[in-house]
């Protein structure tokens, strides 16, 4: 096996100056005649061969990183396995990662909630892709010119639909232990809300400058966030908004089942703060008291496993962003009923959804904003009001469903807009009948289906 | 590359042609047989004279302990296997019984080698039902790629660098890459016969340009195969067997 070096020329690519030098891999600069500008190699630090931890990290990354595609993963060049030297050629990302930013926590909040949702976009994708990445920090994150963030590191993740190199092989939990999901402490990898804990445990140091439980340094001291709850964020920046602390708190509960279900779920409260549910945690000023915490851990200081879900792919199945588009004109009205039922049955599969009704208040022209005189203020509030009477029906309770009335000309940009902002899963509308305006002007659903990215059920009166 | 790797078809001719139907649909170059044609099933001529077909347009086909029992009555095999066995020779024409007498134990091909049972000691008809059990035949070969049959319940197994065999999880109808920096060895669904509880043929396709391989399940007339193992007056158990897949 060669060990990489300065000038050395391996299946055609020549290593430049090596610019990371870590524990288990160093990263170099190279170039290859037939893919133009730089890349970037990966070549494991494999001491005598026989680095089992190494190794299979590595065989993990190289099993998963080819298989992923789109703007939150490196774009893998080239892999080279142990009869020459092991490597991973991926594209350089020129923005570097967030690491140095995250000394410069605390950071204020407008710019803490556009990195959150970067991340979780990130994330909502590699789950999308099936992927669980299981070591998320801010050296894992680099952010491309476009703006948009890429997961990098897949050493510890795991793919639903590939063999889990990893399950078998050791029996020490594994991962990053500032950020590690107390789940992950209980050595179970089948759970994609382990991410979600993860990165409730980075949005709180962006925004305090502390991680939650500091850095234990071993083991023994992870296994604390099993009952101790962390320092709420508001006790360390009152300056923090209640909801903030909400959507936080939330990612980091010890019971998978009590965190947000889904990552696009968690994009859509960072994006809709005025649409979070406060619970008790909102609240919360102060760290849970002896007794609480005493009492936790005599409920977990046994426990094996958390509560699993049914697997990964039912996960994603059931775990949904629904979008509803509702039209609320009169002569819709049973068509509106119609919606109502079809949104029924698919809360009935797919329990743990999440519903966003929305009504496009249509402007006349574009450039007017209605929303600024008196008039088009008191339409879209009472919009807003008919569209929660209609959405009432549902019987949801509250953090699961919320309400928008988007303004534009052109309703079907603005709901293609707003689902893919929000990631919506799946677009439920209606069709209106067959009428000579719609021959003309073209119909609302018919653009939705042929424009949106998610899927779209159109809804119509027989 | 692609080779669709069919075994322990069992003369079972509903799964064997829902197989190859299958199989017509998805671009592959050459098809490898890993034996046990024949045994338990009620249309064995059929499905030699099938594969001696597939042989004549090129496919490779090696010998299973079925196939070796037409001409060697073996002790080794359970009451109801004989019992098929007795009911099937007859059924075979001189020329068929020939074809698989004469039938390898084994075929290398650059880095993957097709045997029925297990690469160490093939004639023994080693069950590779564990890691331990794969120990022997990534022992005895330096194939990259080993694929067997007879057990009928498919599995995957793999010898990372280190020397250490483990098992892997596959997820069926999914690509599964068989990563360069190991040693494979896949146990292939049966056709005719399944025993891992899913009553569907099963085959597999690998990729060699991707090194990926699939594990196939398609759906067949099962209702069919167990009236004519009723009418034949096969043992029930073979019938209750299809039906479950188990």
């Amino acid at each position: 096996m060669q060990r990489p070096s300065q000038g050395l020329v391996i299946d055609g690519f020549t290593l430049a100056e090596c610019l990371h030098k870590g524990g288990f891999a160093t990263i170099w600069d190279c170039t290859h005649p037939d893919h133009p500008g730089r890349l970037a190699m990966k070549v494991p630090t494999i001491l005598d061969g026989f680095d089992a931890p190494t190794i299979v990290g590595f065989e993990v990354e190289q099993m998963i990183a080819p298989r992923l595609t789109g703007p939150h993963v490196p774009k893998v060049i080239a892999l080279g396995d142990f009869s020459s030297m092991p490597y991973i050629v991926t594209e350089w990302i020129g923005g570097g990662s967030l690491l140095e930013v995250f000394k410069g926590a605390p950071l204020p909040l407008s710019d803490v909630l556009e990195m959150a949702s970067r991340m979780t976009e990130a994330v909502v994708d590699l789950h999308r892709q099936h992927v669980i990445h299981f070591d998320l920090k801010p050296a894992n994150f680099l952010r491309r010119d476009s703006g948009a963030y890429v997961a990098i590191d897949f050493g510890l993740a795991r793919h639903d639909h590939l063999p889990d190199l990893l399950a078998e092989e050791f029996t020490i939990p594994m991962g990053t232990f500032p950020y590690m999901a107390p789940e992950q402490y209980l050595r179970q990898r089948d759970d994609l809300r382990t991410d979600i804990f993860t990165l409730g445990a980075l949005f709180y140091e962006l925004a305090t400058g502390r991680q939650p439980w500091g850095d234990p340094g071993s083991l023994r001291g992870v296994r604390k966030r099993l009952w101790r709850d962390p320092l709420p964020l508001r006790a360390l920046r009152p300056d923090l908004p209640e909801w903030f602390q909400e959507i936080v708190l939330r990612c980091l509960e010890v019971d998978p089942k009590a965190r947000y279900q889904s990552a696009g779920q968690l994009l859509f409260d960072l994006q809709n703060p005025g649409q979070v549910r406060l619970t008790a945690r909102a609240a919360k000023l102060r760290a849970d008291g002896r007794l609480a915490v005493f009492r936790r851990w005599r409920a977990m200081r046994g426990v094996k496993r958390l509560s699993a879900p049914a697997g990964v792919g039912a996960q994603m199945d059931e775990a949904p962003v629904l979008m509803v588009a509702v039209d609320l004109s009169p002569e819709a009205e049973g068509l509106n009923r119609l919606l109502l039922t079809a949104v029924r049955r698919m809360l009935a599969v797919q329990p743990d959804a999440r519903v966003s009704c929305v009504n496009v208040l249509k402007t006349a022209r574009i450039g007017i904003d209605s929303a600024t005189d008196e008039a088009g203020d008191h339409l879209h509030v009472m919009r807003l009001v008919a569209l929660r009477e209609w959405g009432a029906e549902l019987a949801l309770e509250e953090g699961r469903i919320s309400f928008s009335v988007l303004e534009s000309s052109d309703p079907a940009a603005a709901i293609i807009a707003h689902a893919n902002r929000n990631r919506v899963d799946h677009i439920i509308m209606g069709a209106r009948g067959h009428s000579a305006t719609r021959r003309y002007l073209g119909s609302v659903s018919a653009q939705v289906v042929s424009e949106a990215s998610s899927s779209v059920t159109v809804v119509r009166v027989p | 590359m692609r080779t669709a790797i069919i075994t322990d078809i069992h003369g079972n001719r509903e799964a064997l042609e829902a197989v190859l139907a299958d199989m017509a649909q998805r671009a592959v170059d050459r098809v490898v047989c890993l034996g046990d044609i024949v045994g338990y099933g009620p249309d064995p001529a059929w499905c030699v004279d099938r594969v001696m077909a597939l042989a004549q347009a090129g496919a490779v086909v090696v010998k299973g302990n079925h196939d070796d029992a037409v001409a060697n009555p073996s002790a080794e095999m359970n009451i109801t296997a004989r019992r098929a066995m007795e009911w099937t020779r007859p059924l075979l024409a001189e020329g068929q019984r020939a074809y698989l007498a004469g039938l390898p134990m084994q075929h290398r091909d650059g880095e993957v080698l097709f045997v029925h049972a297990s690469a160490n000691s093939p004639q023994d008809w080693i069950y590779v039902t564990d890691t331990s059990r794969a120990l022997g035949s990534f022992a005895v070969c330096d194939a990259r790629v080993i694929l067997v049959g007879h057990r009928h319940v498919p599995d995957l197994m793999s010898r990372s660098i280190d020397g250490r065999v483990t098992q892997q999880r596959f997820v069926a109808g999914r690509p599964m890459p068989l990563l360069r920096t190991r040693r494979w060895l896949a146990v292939v669904g049966a056709v005719g016969q399944p025993r891992d509880g899913v009553a569907k043929a099963g085959y597999a396709i690998l990729d060699e340009g991707t090194d990926e391989l699939s594990f196939l399940r398609v759906g067949y007339d099962v209702a069919k195969t167990v009236a004519k193992l009723r009418a034949a007056g096969l043992p029930e158990s073979l019938a209750v067997r299809l039906t479950w897949g188990a």
